[in-house]
């Protein structure tokens, strides 16, 4: 405290760059600007409706989707795929990286093999997952699943080599049981690593599953695109991409919350 | 001395320095230990030391070529010598952080506990997501979850006045407040022999002198055994009892330092000790 008060220049010149009212509403200016654009050069029409519909016209389609229920259903069965595919794939993916970075023996033993299955892109297993599963539920599970588990496993396994090891040898100077260390030490100090880890799943995690849903489903976010696209509605194919593009959004803020919230010792992630 | 730094510098590390200094020097918070500064040698908690032919290789180099040591209990001891010579090394047997490949340590006295031997690194490894009571408390050990674990902790950081930083995060403080509070968990666990890895050389030269006081002070306050490696011979005979000067893995000379505490800095008999202690650490070629 004495120390900032006594360098008063510095300080003011900090807390000019962040305006903090309008901290919280920045972010929004750019998308509604792009809305507004858009809605603009609609009703001018310089965008053909059979292009690009209007904003107002995706609106008026999501409140009639909304109004008979299809949006809530569809919105709540991707919801429920996406969470369920990350907690079976993001847990096992957590559970091999800690065990890969603990312990010398679980690595030698499964990382090259989890490497070499890394590189084969995921969704080039659809027409085997079809055929595997059909467009049941687990097919979707599945995929996203295996999605999600390499960015959690590589970052959890990356965050764990690379905690100091000079804090390593002060636990253990200083009597910490192995449980201890892990628990002071070892995993507050992947933590930030796994984050990152967390929200790359979280990307790919809706990536995996709209590609799913618009292949093989019969409901859904992405098979309601795609029904979408065979009427010919396209203001509804453009409202399932908004929905996409917000839901990203929620997922990414909730993850930026864990952090905050976790990783308040972080000189990054501390506000003040 | 301590007013003049005082008053004319300001800036982030100096009051940090001037804080500490203040608090080294003349004030000292009420302590049930503070009665005796100059601890008689029979009274001490301290733990003797006994080492017997120790030597260390790695690999084909061998880095510790057969010491042998004898420390009473209570001493504080500085280890000079140039980098490479083995002085860290054998630190880190003493403090058990390596195993010798042959030879002996024994402290002489069997009821010696873990906790009763702590290290003080170049470094000050807090963990940055503890605050820094919590990170005082990591130096309990065994003792962490026993009652009134808080309260030693609490006190440890005000023996470093530190006590008004206990909810903090360490990234926020300073390099001399990071290296207290690594003091202070050193302490913590009340330790009979505490062994100080440079733990002054990433400090700047006004924090370091405050740091060198508040070594001193608690030194004398709790009555350990110090073992202190340092490759400025100016700290060491400024706060030994005995230098030792390690070159090509053995001791090449014990130097007895009996000069009245507290020292002067700058007197003619350790500007003259010093001198002598690096005539033989640099050679006959470098003592010019």
């Amino acid at each position: 405290m004495s120390l900032i008060e006594s360098l008063p220049k510095v300080g003011n010149k900090v807390r000019q760059l962040t305006v903090p009212k309008a901290d919280g509403l920045l972010p929004w200016l750019v998308p509604l600007a792009i809305i507004l654009i858009w809605q603009a050069a609609s009703v001018a029409g310089l965008v053909s409706p059979r292009v690009l519909p209007a904003p107002s016209d995706v609106a008026r389609a999501g409140w009639k989707l909304l109004w008979s229920g299809e949006l809530g259903r569809n919105i709540w069965v991707s919801f429920w795929r996406a969470s369920i595919g990350f907690l079976i794939g993001g847990g096992i993916g957590f559970a091999f990286g800690l065990a890969n970075g603990l312990s010398q023996l679980s690595a030698k033993l499964t990382d090259t093999t989890l490497q070499m299955v890394r590189n084969v892109p995921h969704l080039a297993l659809i027409p085997l997952v079809i055929l595997w599963f059909g467009i049941d539920e687990s097919a979707k599970l599945f995929l996203v699943a295996l999605g999600v588990f390499f960015p959690v496993y590589l970052n959890t396994l990356h965050g764990i080599r690379t905690v100091d090891p000079q804090l390593i040898e002060m636990g253990r100077v200083y009597g910490m049981t192995d449980s201890e260390l892990f628990r002071r030490v070892i995993f507050p100090g992947a933590l930030p690593s796994i984050f990152v880890g967390l929200r790359f799943a979280l990307g790919i995690m809706w990536l995996t599953l709209i590609v799913a849903e618009t292949i093989a489903a019969s409901s859904g976010l992405g098979y309601m695109a795609m029904q979408a696209r065979e009427f010919m509605q396209i203001d509804v194919v453009v409202l399932s991409i908004l929905i996409y593009a917000l839901l990203g959004k929620v997922a990414d803020s909730a993850s930026r919350a864990l952090e905050r919230l976790t990783l308040s010792w972080h000189p990054a992630f501390s506000k003040h | 001395m301590q007013q003049a730094l005082r008053i004319p510098v300001s800036g982030v590390e100096a009051i940090d320095s001037s804080d500490a200094l203040a608090h080294a020097g003349t004030f000292r918070p009420a302590k049930k230990s503070s009665v005796t500064p100059q601890p008689a040698k029979s009274e001490t908690r301290g733990l003797p030391l006994v080492i017997r032919d120790l030597r260390k290789s790695f690999g084909d180099n061998e880095v510790l070529r057969g010491i042998d040591l004898e420390i009473p209990a209570g001493q504080f001891v500085a280890i000079v010598g140039q980098s490479g010579c083995g002085k860290s090394t054998l630190l880190r047997l003493i403090a058990g952080l390596d195993k010798p490949t042959s030879g002996t340590i024994s402290f002489g006295d069997a009821a010696a506990r873990p906790e009763d031997v702590r290290v003080m690194f170049q470094e000050p490894r807090l963990l940055p997501w503890a605050r820094v009571l919590a990170n005082v408390e990591v130096g309990l050990g065994r003792d962490r979850k026993a009652e009134g674990a808080h309260d030693r902790a609490r006190q440890a950081l005000e023996e470093v006045g530190l006590a008004d930083k206990r909810e903090q995060w360490p990234a926020v403080l300073s390099g001399g407040q990071k290296q207290r509070v690594a003091l202070a968990r050193a302490l913590v666990s009340g330790p009979r022999l505490l062994a100080f890895d440079e733990p002054l050389g990433a400090l700047d030269a006004l924090t370091r002198i405050a740091m060198q006081r508040l070594l001193e002070r608690v030194w004398a306050d709790q009555t350990f055994t110090a073992i202190l490696v340092t490759h400025d011979v100016s700290e060491a005979v400024a706060l030994a009892d005995r230098v030792l000067v390690i070159e090509e893995g053995r001791i090449a000379e014990d130097i007895t330092v009996d000069l009245a505490r507290p020292r002067q800095r700058g007197s003619a008999e350790l500007a003259a000790l010093e001198g002598s202690i690096l005539g033989q650490l640099l050679g006959p070629g470098g003592a010019g």
